[in-house]
């Protein structure tokens, strides 16, 4: 059934559609209508979860991870200063192998209190051990939810979905909420191998020495890469359930560019078209649409990537002292490459500020006419 | 009280990782022998993290989840809500933290849960100070108390936080302070804790021979003084209003209970007087609120 709905409240759907049984919140704008919904769903009886209305994110955090090590299918959603807060437990839920998902609605971080679109949030919790899928439209948003869940109980890792605060999280789109039995074909129900059980008791977490320490990051690893051979699959049985193809990467309009623009988040969808505009112009650009950033996809991006002369990397977030966390993933995955593109590095849209058309453009026009990047960062639309 | 035990299960096995004289095995023992196999333990970071024995080993015959520092209510919460929503409402959730993780760093946790009433058993083993670190000073430290933050040219300068009337404040079914030298008492505790519903809170004296400096064979005896002398007195508070006393304290002077350890052998004349007089007035206090009628509401 097709609804007009917000960015927020496909995640509510979806978690509906998932049969969450336990659901932990903490109201922080941008994220806030996601729980409120979830929290009508679960009053009215439509979804069958136990809603617990914490104290602080960083508890909503604890509940969840606590949920699902005892057996129940786990689900926050928070944003900004929320995410930071959790950052201790993030690691917790990863290391616990607790396949929780958060719906992590980009935010700009404080200080000056910003509640506006900025990916720095997200990003800086890359090393925490969670899957990471980033979304460029409401459709999108409901559907990375399911595959989310279906891939983080597959491996025993827990997910996050982020998309930008306001340009989705509260902008109404057309969705297709698909029916339940349709998304019952696609989740299982979450049985976990080992679980919190009186009647087989085990300890979960217990004090380990340099003896066995290693091993188990190990195995996480090992988890995290598994996800590059399962997702695929995953989204092939997803397109045949629902119709809607998805890919890691999603290139528009790459055939013989010049130069790539690489994007993830609603930018993607601005440039597209900037792209139209220009190859109308004869210009021979294209754009490539990052959607999972944990695992970082490095070898479909070598693949992608390959023969092309530069890469633009748009970031809206930046790492203080080396610049956009995209740019920087990107290149790291191809320095050991013997043909590689120049990658111009750009950071734009900071805290909220609008990325137009003309903002892209100039990324372009500033790329297309060097021969190699100027600095290691270039500023987009900064004020004298 | 009733000295006829049933013969109940051991959960807490031999090798494990505690102190000798280490009073919060014997909390965890007589608190797991009460509530029974049917019980999932939560261990945010505390003395027994380490007690309960490094992978692939457990000391204890029951579940346990090791959590993070500040997580033993909302981690806790998480546990009986998944155990809930799959119909295991039989199953024990009991939150096991130390003084550090209870009154310090797991307070705003601990009150969430405990203001939602989570239906779990949370306790409390406080042995007055950090000493899974090496003894640091807590908000659970008494007045005037030796630690290595608070060294003897600086004892502690502020009162032990009352954390009984914190969460009796929270108007939950049931609050209690039981020690490891009345074992009847703590475990006739953990049973009726067992039995009712929403919150239960119980604080538990657990003495540190080495944090405490004293010799390890009088945990026990410690313990029992420290409840005769009033510095530690057994009580209940029953929907954060009504108090019963549990044991009638023998009225020791603080001093033989203070001379016991090395933790207040710095303690001047004047200051044992203070902390003697600080005692009485909470004892005092205490009686009371002993004293006061239930609260009831009558309608019209």
């Amino acid at each position: 059934m097709k609804k007009v709905i917000m960015g927020n409240h496909a995640v509510s759907h979806a978690v509906m559609l998932a049969g969450a049984e336990v659901i932990a919140a903490y109201p922080i704008t941008p994220q806030t209508q996601i729980v409120e919904e979830l929290s009508n769903m679960c009053a009215e009886g439509r979804l069958k979860a136990k809603f617990i209305k914490v104290e602080s994110e960083h508890s909503a955090m604890a509940c969840c991870i606590g949920a699902s090590a005892a057996g129940s299918r786990a689900f926050t959603a928070t944003s900004s200063q929320g995410l930071a807060l959790m950052h201790e437990l993030l690691h917790w839920a990863a290391g616990a192998r607790t396949p929780v998902v958060l719906a992590e609605v980009n935010r700009a971080l404080a200080p000056g209190w910003n509640i506006w679109a900025d990916q720095s949030d997200a990003l800086a919790q890359r090393d925490t051990g969670w899957l990471q899928f980033y979304c460029t439209s409401n459709q999108e948003i409901l559907d990375s939810i399911l595959i989310a869940f279906r891939v983080a109980e597959m491996v025993s890792l827990p997910a996050m979905v982020v998309y930008d605060a306001f340009y989705l999280s509260h902008t109404y789109e057309a969705v297709d909420i698909p029916d339940r039995q349709l998304v019952d074909r696609f989740l299982p129900p979450y049985k976990p191998e080992v679980k919190l059980d009186v009647e087989k008791p085990k300890a979960f977490g217990s004090l380990t020495t340099p003896e066995y320490y290693m091993e188990m990051r190990h195995k996480i690893e090992e988890a995290t890469e598994r996800v590059h051979e399962l997702l695929p699959q995953v989204y092939a049985e997803f397109h045949n359930i629902f119709g809607r193809r998805y890919d890691v990467l999603e290139g528009y309009r790459c055939d013989d560019a010049d130069l790539l623009l690489v994007t993830s988040g609603t930018v993607s969808s601005t440039a597209r078209i900037v792209i139209d505009k220009l190859r109308e112009a004869g210009k021979r650009v294209g754009r490539l649409n990052i959607r999972l950033f944990r695992p970082f996809p490095a070898r479909p991006l070598r693949e992608a990537l390959r023969g092309y002369k530069k890469v633009a990397v748009l970031d809206r977030n930046i790492s203080f002292g080396q610049g956009g966390i995209f740019a920087q993933e990107l290149r790291a995955a191809l320095c050991n490459e013997k043909e590689k593109p120049q990658v111009f590095g750009f950071i734009a849209g900071l805290g909220g500020r609008d990325i137009t058309p003309a903002a892209i453009e100039e990324v372009i026009a500033t790329a297309d006419k060097l021969d190699e990047p100027a600095r290691e960062i270039e500023w987009i639309g900064l004020k004298a | 009280m009733n000295h006829e035990r049933k013969h109940d299960e051991e959960l807490v096995c031999s090798g494990h990782y505690a102190c000798q004289g280490c009073g919060g095995v014997i909390a965890m023992r007589h608190a797991l022998r009460a509530l029974g196999p049917r019980t999932i333990v939560v261990l945010p970071a505390c003395c027994w993290s380490v007690i309960a024995g490094p992978f692939p080993y457990s000391a204890l015959g029951v579940p346990v989840f090791h959590a993070a520092f500040e997580t033993g209510g909302s981690t806790a919460s998480g546990v009986r809500a998944a155990l809930d929503i799959q119909g295991k409402t039989d199953i024990n959730v009991l939150a096991w933290a130390g003084d550090g993780g209870t009154f310090d760093i797991g307070l705003q946790s601990l009150s969430g849960a405990v203001e939602r009433n989570e239906n779990i058993i949370y306790s409390c083993y406080d042995n007055e100070a950090y000493m899974n670190t090496g003894i640091q000073r807590s908000s659970a430290t008494p007045l005037r108390t030796w630690t290595t933050t608070t060294p003897d040219l600086y004892p502690k300068e502020t009162p032990k936080k009352d954390i009984v009337q914190i969460l009796a404040g929270h108007k939950i079914p049931y609050v209690a302070t039981t020690s490891i030298g009345f074992p009847d008492d703590l475990r006739a505790k953990f049973e009726k804790a067992k039995s009712i519903a929403g919150t239960k809170f119980l604080h538990v004296l657990s003495p540190c021979p080495p944090g405490w400096k004293y010799s390890s064979e009088l945990t026990v005896s410690v313990a029992r003084l420290a409840t005769h002398c009033k510095v530690f007195p057994i009580y209940e508070v029953f929907d954060g209003e009504h108090y019963v006393i549990n044991v009638e304290p023998e009225g020791k002077p603080v001093t033989e209970y203070l001379a016991m350890q090395g933790r207040f052998a710095h303690l001047t004349k004047r200051q044992t007087d203070e902390i003697q007089a600080r005692v009485d007035y909470d004892w005092e206090h205490l009686l009371h609120k002993a004293m006061l009628e239930k609260f009831e509401f009558h309608e019209g």
